[in-house]
């Protein structure tokens, strides 16, 4: 069996790992990071979604092995419930979720974007995140939370 | 679900893949992985073996060779479009490429991949075939060029041999006065084209010099509309151009599916080649 070593959320792990093993599989049934949610079968859903050396990556279409030497981010890695991060209170506050099934994933492919656009336009943002899916709150809450998050990480850059 | 299980090498050389690879004929290069998951998950391929050359740098990469862009076949789309030589060289390709998928599958999922998958719908394998590419394959036996009009064979299917393994594609520059565009249709976001139609159209003074039309999911393989270019040389802007696309479905076999008929696949591909060549020129 192939040994990994993965860092997650700042923690570096080793792992004997089956070939056939996802890296969801691995965050979820491994690592104990079930923040991190399966909502299909196909790569649409995007609700696995974390961010894989710095750039979002949809957990269940890359294998573990794939993950080997890599650093890994998963919504649990971004703030606590004390302490949210920007992105997290944005969604939060505008009511951009109702079941959260869609929402880790809705919130790293959010942080994603702005990585290109610091300040998306409604557009920019719909584009942005027509890898992921949300089946219940229709997605207005979820562009204004996201335009809110993006303002506030930019002024939290700015006050720095 | 989880994928029924399969062996996993890493080679280090890409003489090393290609050795594995011909050694078993049931094994299967991996990539980017974002077309080959998502088969595995559905159970829809039983590979024995996964040769991840996901590492490999020699098949990274994007170069400008002067009269051609070489793009290797681990770019991924994320860097084919950020690209300065693609944008410049080939900006058709970095058009297509950003109707691909979404961001997160774009991060991972590599150009020789999309083109190798030779899947009809892919956006990538019509415009490579408009500009005539030329398919760089590598195997122990050294190196191989394939035209891009031998390369895709069948659904699903291309031109590299057992041990054959695509290295990159080289694409040939057009000169001043090329204009481009890239047409995809489909009904929500983050779809495969229902029909994709990528044109590049040389205009000279108010007409069309020389078109090459590549279309997306209208039969088995990508192809190209050979009568509506034929019918585009010398058409006057306006309403010859319009009859000229006419033409575009001719001879195509196009797919029935939930999605749409061959009969509404071929008014989608006149409709859209005719949207296509007119943004391609610069007219309204
Ligand atoms: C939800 C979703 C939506 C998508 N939407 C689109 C879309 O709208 N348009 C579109 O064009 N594509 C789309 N794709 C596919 C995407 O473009 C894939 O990235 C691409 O098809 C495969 O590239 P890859 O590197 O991930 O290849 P892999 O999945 O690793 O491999 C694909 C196939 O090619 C073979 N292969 C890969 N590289 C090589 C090589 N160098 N030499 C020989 N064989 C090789 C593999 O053995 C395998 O058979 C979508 C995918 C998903 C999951
Ligand atoms: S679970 Fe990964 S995209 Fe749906
Ligand atoms: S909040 Fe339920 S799927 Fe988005």
């Amino acid at each position: 069996m192939p040994r990994i070593s993965v860092t997650v959320d700042g923690i570096t792990y080793e792992e004997d790992v089956e070939p056939r093993l996802l890296l969801v599989h691995l965050l979820r049934d491994r690592l104990g990071r079930t923040g991190t949610p399966i909502g299909c079968d196909t790569s649409n859903c995007g609700a696995c979604t974390v961010m894989l050396d710095g750039k979002s990556a949809k957990s269940c279409s890359v294998l573990a092995v794939q993950a080997d030497g890599c650093e890994v981010v998963t919504i649990e890695g971004l703030g606590t419930a004390g302490s949210m991060h920007p992105m997290q209170r944005a969604f939060h506050e505008e009511h951009a979720l109702q079941c959260g099934y869609c929402t880790p994933g809705m919130v790293m492919a959010a942080i994603d974007l702005l990585r290109d656009d610091p300040d998306p336009s409604e557009d920019a943002i719909r584009q942005g995140l027509e890898g992921n899916l949300c089946r219940c709150t229709g997605y207005c809450n979820i562009v204004r939370a996201v335009r809110r998050g993006a303002q506030e990480m930019g002024q939290a850059v700015s006050t720095q | 679900m989880i994928p029924a299980q399969f062996e996993y090498v890493r080679p280090d050389s890409l003489a090393e893949a290609s050795q594995v690879l011909a050694e078993d004929e049931d094994a299967k290069v991996l990539a980017g992985g974002q077309s080959l998951l998502p088969l595995l998950r559905l159970r829809l391929a039983y590979p024995s073996k996964l040769v991840d050359v996901g590492r490999l740098a020699e098949l990274r990469g994007v170069h400008d060779r002067g009269d051609h862009v070489y793009i290797g076949a681990l770019t991924t789309h994320d860097e084919v479009m950020r690209s300065e030589a693609v944008n410049d060289g080939c900006p058709l390709v970095a058009l297509a490429t950003a109707h691909v998928a979404d961001r997160a599958i774009r991060h991972r999922g590599t150009f020789g991949g999309s083109l190798a998958h030779a899947d009809p719908a892919g956006d990538l394998p019509a415009v490579v075939l408009a500009l005539d590419g030329v398919f760089v394959a590598r195997s122990a036996g050294g190196e191989r060029e394939i035209p891009a009009a031998e390369f895709f064979v069948d659904y699903l299917e291309n031109a590299l041999d057992a041990g054959e393994i695509l290295a990159g594609v080289r694409i040939p520059k057009l000169g001043p006065g090329w204009g481009f565009h890239y047409e995809k249709f489909h009904r929500t976001a983050q779809a495969w084209a229902i029909v994709g139609v990528a044109a590049a159209v040389r205009r000279s003074n108010g007409s069309i010099a020389e078109a090459r039309i590549g279309l997306t999911n209208m039969g088995s393989t990508p192809v190209r509309a050979h009568a509506a270019e034929a019918a585009l040389q010398g058409a006057e802007l306006g309403d010859q151009v319009r009859r000229a696309c006419e033409e575009a479905a001719a001879d195509t076999e196009p797919p029935a599916d939930l999605h749409g008929r061959p009969d509404y696949r071929r008014h989608l591909a006149r409709v859209l080649t005719h949207r296509a060549v007119r943004a391609a020129t610069g007219t309204p």
